[in-house]
């Protein structure tokens, strides 16, 4: 890792650069900078280049996001197109905007 | 493509629609070849029906028997929990994936771990399915249960969508697939009615209980472009993993030896055209109670095994030891060709198990000891496990079985009523070769036994009742009396011959005082012949003495005339 403090260690599973995968990763980068600056780690794992990883994690849906870090694992699907949602599936209090 | 796909092809000059075999008994029978190659084929039924047993036997017969590598996608259960569910088959599971003739990809799906948001697709499965067969090389593939994914995730829209598509993703991959589902309530065969998208061919499992007694039934519902027995069929798991048992014979093409064989009753061997009956023939003994049957059985058990051959007895009734030891009773001492090992004993309780799974363990016994005559006695007590019309389905394909391997077989029956125009013994008379009947004959106070042949195919066989007498010599049957008074048995029949006896003693008296006085009265006629024959000597002395008399006086009269005359002359 290299941000030993990354608080948050993400993963993202994608399959090619599809339309669902592209909105997922541009979705969590600007929740994570909203909520988690400077505290996460986002790894995109591509399946179609490394298909062996999809069993480890138990991938079945496209896009999958993994919270490898803090435990228990947590796997959000889809385009995370839905912020509270996502938010509430990582566990990660929302920034309170003024 | 395995050879024997090839090799099927090849028979039917038609181009016919690609088969793999599954590898589980009977199955490929029924579908003339086996699952739909390189489609999808959906195994539906209710929870412990047997579908992940059966796609794990098609996973790994594919693997070891036709060189066939195959992926088990488990989305219930885990790998390991798999290996060892499976490990009391046989199937060594870890084995085959070190190998790497198997893969098994656990899924796991847990919805509490699992949230969603907007839009996503199966694609990750597609390429785990897509490595995992990559990775070995797979032509077959399960997917149990591949309905977990709607409880698992909540888009059901979204699902549908990817599973039309897998399941056409998997048909231009090639690959056989077995997908599994598990009947809901209502008419549809699966929950998700995953049969809208595998239309190719659909097999139903059931397990039903009837009676307490369990009974596993498969039926194909559906295969396309392919003929298929469309009955249900019992299968049963067993140590050896499924079996389907067919009617092997659909069609009645069997051999017909005409070699015979004896029963061992020198006496029944005559009434059967004088040599017994035919090789791989069946043959039904049916009686009321204590009549016999199981001595019949037992001698023709000990016929065959004195001429060097083996016999396999099914026993439901008594134990081996028991039917050893009455059969020593009447002089048969089977115990002798239990330790030469030609004859052997199967002794079980109908109600041990279901009709099928007494069917197939019957199969494989028979396999195994490969007899020349098999004995089921008495076929009746099957029936408490199963409906007539069961047993009698059963008793089909037994006989079937029996016949193509040319077996002879001898059933006995318990019939409970005497009318022998009521009586079906299971329906089976009308199936067997010859039937033999043994009856009670009740007269005179005491009951006696009666055989008759009451039918016997392609033989000249005898149409009279004889008395079957069973002693501590052994069996024998006797011609019955056929007096004045109509058939007499047992004393009745002695009875007869005492009095016949006496008849004759006595006519021979009487025969004897006739002769006495034949004899006086020729005496008589000839004292009264002498008598009437002195009487006419005495009539005949009489006449010859005036005769005489009248002789003499003439002469002496002519001599006094001639002197009268001289004297007047005077000479």
């Amino acid at each position: 890792m290299e941000t030993n403090d990354a608080k948050y260690e993400l993963r993202l599973y994608v399959a090619g650069k599809t339309a669902k995968s592209v909105t997922a990763l541009s979705n969590l980068k600007r929740y994570c900078e909203e909520h988690l600056k400077g505290q996460y780690v986002i790894e995109v794992v591509d399946l179609l280049i490394k298909p062996q990883l999809a069993e480890g994690d138990q991938i079945f849906a496209i896009p999958t996001l993994v919270r490898k870090v803090p435990e228990p694992i947590r796997k959000i699907i889809g385009d995370l197109s839905d912020e509270e949602k996502v938010l509430v599936g990582l566990d990660i209090r929302p920034v309170i905007k003024n | 493509m395995s050879k024997e796909i090839k090799k099927g092809s090849n028979q039917t000059h038609v181009t016919q629609l690609p088969k793999t075999r599954t590898g589980i008994d009977g199955l490929d029978e029924l579908t003339a070849g086996g699952i739909p190659a390189g489609r999808p084929t959906l195994i539906c039924g209710e929870a412990g029906c047997g579908k992940t047993l059966f796609a794990i036997e098609f996973i790994v017969r594919g693997a070891l028997i036709y060189n066939e590598p195959g992926v088990f996608m488990a989305f219930e259960e885990k790998a390991e929990e798999l290996s060892a569910n499976v490990a009391s088959l046989g199937f060594d599971l870890d084995e085959l994936q070190k190998k790497k003739l198997i893969k098994i990809d656990y899924v796991h799906i847990d919805r509490t771990e699992i949230e969603e948001t907007g839009e996503y697709d199966l694609e990750g499965l597609f390429i785990r399915i897509s490595h995992a067969i990559d990775s070995v090389g797979a032509k077959r593939i399960v997917l149990d249960t591949v309905e977990n994914l709607f409880a698992g995730l909540s888009n059901q829209a979204i699902l549908r969508a990817e599973l039309r598509r897998l399941f056409q993703w998997l048909k231009s991959k090639g690959v056989t697939a077995v997908i599994t589902g598990e009947r809901g309530d209502g008419p549809a065969l699966t929950r998700q009615g995953l049969e809208e998208y595998v239309s190719d061919c659909v097999i139903l499992l059931d397990h039903r209980v009837t009676d307490q007694i369990s009974t596993r039934r498969l039926r194909v519902i559906k295969y396309r472009g392919s003929v298929h027995g469309t009955n249900e069929y019992p299968f049963m798991i067993d140590e050896d993993g499924i079996s389907v048992l067919p009617v092997t014979a659909l069609k009645l093409n069997k051999n017909a030896s005409p070699e015979r064989v004896s029963s061992g009753i020198p006496a029944l061997d005559r009434m059967l055209g004088g040599k017994g009956f035919y090789r791989g023939s069946s043959i039904l003994v049916s009686g009321t109670a204590g009549t016999g049957k199981t001595s019949i059985a037992a001698c023709f058990a000990r016929e065959t095994c004195r001429t060097g051959e083996r016999c396999l007895y099914f026993a439901f009734e008594e134990s081996p030891n028991q039917i050893v030891r009455n059969m020593k009773s009447i002089d048969m001492d089977l115990q002798k060709f239990v330790d030469k090992s030609l004859l052997k004993f199967h002794a079980s309780r109908p109600s041990l198990y279901g009709l099928e799974q007494h069917l197939v363990a019957m199969h494989k016994m028979i396999k195994q000891f490969k007899p020349k005559v098999v004995i089921f006695d008495p076929i009746t007590n099957l029936i408490t496990v199963g409906s007539v019309r069961d047993v009698k389905s059963m008793l089909t394909r037994l006989i079937d079985f029996l016949l193509d391997e040319q077996i002879t077989v001898m059933f006995t029956a318990l019939s409970l009523n005497t009318i022998v125009s009521e009586q079906t013994d299971e329906g089976v008379s009308s199936l067997v070769d010859t039937w033999i009947m043994v009856r009670d004959i009740e007269f005179n106070g005491e009951r006696n036994r009666g055989l008759y042949i009451m039918k016997s195919r392609g033989m000249n066989h005898s149409n009279q009742v004889r008395e079957f007498v069973i002693t501590d010599k052994g069996i024998d049957l006797v011609d019955v009396y056929l007096g004045p008074q109509g058939v007499l048995t047992g004393s009745a029949r002695e009875a007869q011959k005492l009095q016949e006896l006496t008849d004759s003693v006595l006519r021979k008296n009487a025969l004897t005082m006739k002769d006495r006085e034949l004899y006086r009265k020729r005496q008589v006629l000839e004292s009264r012949i002498a008598g009437l024959r002195s009487e006419f000597e005495s009539v005949e002395d009489e006449l010859n003495k005036i005769y005489t008399e009248e002789e003499l006086v003439k002469k002496v009269t002519d001599e006094n005339r001639l002197e009268i005359l001289k004297k007047r002359r005077g000479e």
